[in-house]
């Protein structure tokens, strides 16, 4: 199990390496840091100093490993168009995404799970064929439409909860909260709704054909041969044996869900991270990108090894492989 | 009173192309503590009849008709929650294929604490000396330690061995096993048969056993049922229908067999192939291959009907008023 994690963790390092190659190679190849930090007037012999200041002199595997080094140390640069340390800012909208999509992955997660159970379950029943449908518009629909859609009809015609922003927040330390004020809970609700919807449907779909997959297999058979209740064989026997692909696809789609929580985070002006990366591209803010690229990486890295970590915990198999190999 | 007493059982599947009749008018009973061995090729209709005990047939398989009576109580018209009080406790099962019928994720002393909690009302503790009990009786080694493994961790007969004491852990009168060797080695074979049988006697437990193994049936059961196109060729007791078969398609099944006392150059065979369940041919669904077959078989289909012996035989040729037609026939 150690070895496990220890082997996985050494396999990030190749991986968070090139990442950080790209967001280093950013700063060297996409716009020019020197002019649009002197602006319109200067001299030559600034823009030399400033070079110097820089570093941009030496070489570039030298830049590299410098820039490397500060990474380390949590020091990402100092953003062009802010003019503060791009690690403060991101500390400052971490809060922010990180609730927001949590909420969203919870949300598609406690509705996503049951309605596949209950439309595996249930194929043949109406009310399995409205969620069927309905989900359908969820992974056609474009969420900014969703969002669009969702603003105007409980903001706008029905005026329930408000079109944009996070509300008041409470601070904890440097993590700033808005869950536990009703003004902050009521913002969150319809972009954690639009970011979660897509996700939601995904997840049923997926629980759904892994029941129906499962319900058909000599153990479930078995299991009612046995006469257990169809409660245990539902939601014990055939759920946890739909876990595997599930844990998978909600693992990458939570990663994906901070990463892409742009969109929403637009639509909605949410102080997150995805609008602060938004505004950085409009600017060619090249440290908050690079930083922005890195994190993302680090996620997709954690949340991957939690996966798997995931699977050990659920499937005994893949706890003792040797055995399991030798026994075919 | 016979502990199961199958009447006049039908099973249909309604298809597109219209309803397939998977089991027609089957009737049989089986005592407390007997052994009913049920053969026939695949398709025959064995498994299904089976299923249908237990109502575990595949959707959009149904009972069609007929009656289901278990200990003096009709059980195939009871509510679903009852039925399933029955199976398992009353009615336990064996499946063909141990690898697949153990879930994966659970442990096995966890599979069989929860269907004796179900069924027995009994506590955790309890149920889990009496799981370690079960494991002892089915022969598995250490089982103690062994009952917190997985069913990765066993070998395909240590496996069956696993499923043989969860059909039984809850002491039911009768077990219905399907094929319980089909997937086992022939090494193995005997000795899950052997273990059945024994835990089966000391438990008093009578048996269904659906197999296509002669050889199977002819050691393990006291009576057997030869089943064909859906319906039931003859039945009577082990020795009687293997010595001296008195339908031609038992005949047949038993001249297949090859006899080890001598050196045969060609096994015997029974021309053809079972009739789909799509065109089962008009009167006897045999005729076709039967080599005695004469016009009233091709007419009118034959029930279950007395002969010389304690056998009954689904055969045009043990009608008192068609004997004269079956010139020759020495049965």
């Amino acid at each position: 199990m150690l070895a496990f994690i220890v082997s996985r963790l050494l396999q990030a390092i190749p991986v968070m390496l090139t990442v950080s190659l790209i967001s280093f190679a950013m700063f060297a190849y996409v716009g020019d840091p020197v002019t649009i930090m002197l602006g319109q007037d200067y001299t030559e012999a600034q823009r030399e100093a400033l070079v110097r200041e820089l570093g941009l002199d030496q070489p570039f595997f030298v830049q590299f490993v410098e820039f490397l080094q500060n990474v380390l140390r949590g020091d990402f640069g100092i953003s062009y168009r802010l003019g503060r340390p791009v690690a403060e800012l991101i500390l400052e909208r971490l809060p922010a995404t990180i609730e927001l999509a949590l909420t969203a992955a919870l949300l598609a997660l406690l509705i996503g799970v049951p309605m596949g159970v209950y439309t595996g379950l249930y194929r043949n029943s109406w009310l399995s064929r409205v969620f069927l449908t309905v989900s359908l518009i969820g992974v056609s629909l474009p969420t900014f439409l969703i969002g669009i859609l969702l603003i105007l009809v409980f903001a706008v015609i029905l005026g329930w909860l408000p079109s944009f922003g996070r509300g008041e927040t409470v601070a904890i330390g440097w993590w700033t909260t808005g869950l536990l004020t009703a003004s902050g809970l009521k913002a969150l609700i319809l972009p954690a709704v639009t970011l979660g919807l897509y996700q939601m449907t995904l997840i049923m779909r997926l629980v759904r054909s892994e029941m129906l997959e499962v319900l058909r297999t000599d153990y479930i058979k078995f299991a009612r041969a046995r006469g257990l209740p169809d409660r245990i064989v539902h939601f014990g026997h055939a759920l946890k044996n739909t876990l595997v692909p599930v844990i998978t696809i909600t693992g990458l789609q939570l990663g994906a869900i901070i990463a892409f929580a742009i969109v929403t985070e637009t639509v909605f002006q949410w102080p997150g991270m995805g609008l602060l990366f938004i505004q950085a591209v409009a600017n060619a803010d090249i440290p908050i990108m690079a930083a922005y690229l890195m994190l993302i990486a680090l996620l997709f890295v954690t949340i991957n090894l939690i996966v798997d970590l995931l699977y050990y915990a659920v499937d005994p198999r893949l706890r003792s492989g040797l055995i399991a190999s030798s026994d075919r | 009173m016979p502990l199961l007493d199958v009447r006049n059982l039908r099973v249909e599947f309604p298809t597109r192309r219209g309803t397939l009749v998977a089991v027609d008018d089957v009737s049989f009973a089986i005592e407390p503590g007997e052994v009913l061995g049920v053969v026939g090729e695949s398709g025959a209709g064995k498994s299904i009849t089976g299923a249908a005990i237990i109502r575990l047939i595949e959707p959009p398989g149904r009972i069609a008709g007929g009656e289901i009576w278990l200990d003096g109580r009709r059980i195939d018209t009871l509510p679903p929650e009852r039925m399933r009080n029955i199976r398992g406790r009353e009615i336990g099962a064996i499946f063909q294929d141990p690898l697949t019928t153990l879930n994966p994720l659970y442990t096995i002393g966890r599979q069989l604490a929860e269907t004796m909690r179900v069924h027995l009302g009994l506590g955790a503790k309890e149920a889990r000396a009496r799981a370690i009990r079960w494991l002892e009786e089915v022969g598995i080694p250490g089982a103690a330690e062994r009952i917190d493994a997985y069913p990765h961790q066993f070998s395909g007969g240590m496996r069956q061995r696993v499923v043989i004491a969860l059909a039984l852990c809850a002491e039911p009168k009768l077990v219905i096993a399907d094929e319980p060797t089909t997937a086992l080695d022939v090494s193995i074979q005997a000795q899950v048969i052997a273990l059945l049988k024994r835990l089966c006697r000391d438990h008093g437990t009578a048996v269904m056993l659906i197999t296509h193994d002669m050889g199977v049936i002819a050691e393990t059961a006291d009576r057997v049922a030869v089943m064909y196109a859906g319906r039931i060729a003859e039945i009577g007791p082990v020795r009687e229908v293997v010595k001296r078969p008195r339908h031609p398609y038992t005949e047949g099944l038993m001249g297949s067999i090859p006899p080890l006392s001598r050196r045969v150059r060609r096994l015997a065979q029974i021309e053809g192939a079972m009739p789909r369940l799509t065109d089962i041919p008009s009167g006897c669904a045999f005729h076709p291959r039967c080599p005695r077959a004469f016009d009233r078989c091709r007419r009118d289909r034959p029930d279950l009907m007395a002969t010389d012996g304690p056998n009954r035989a689904a055969c045009w040729l043990h009608d008192p008023s068609s004997r004269d037609l079956a010139c020759g026939h020495a049965a």
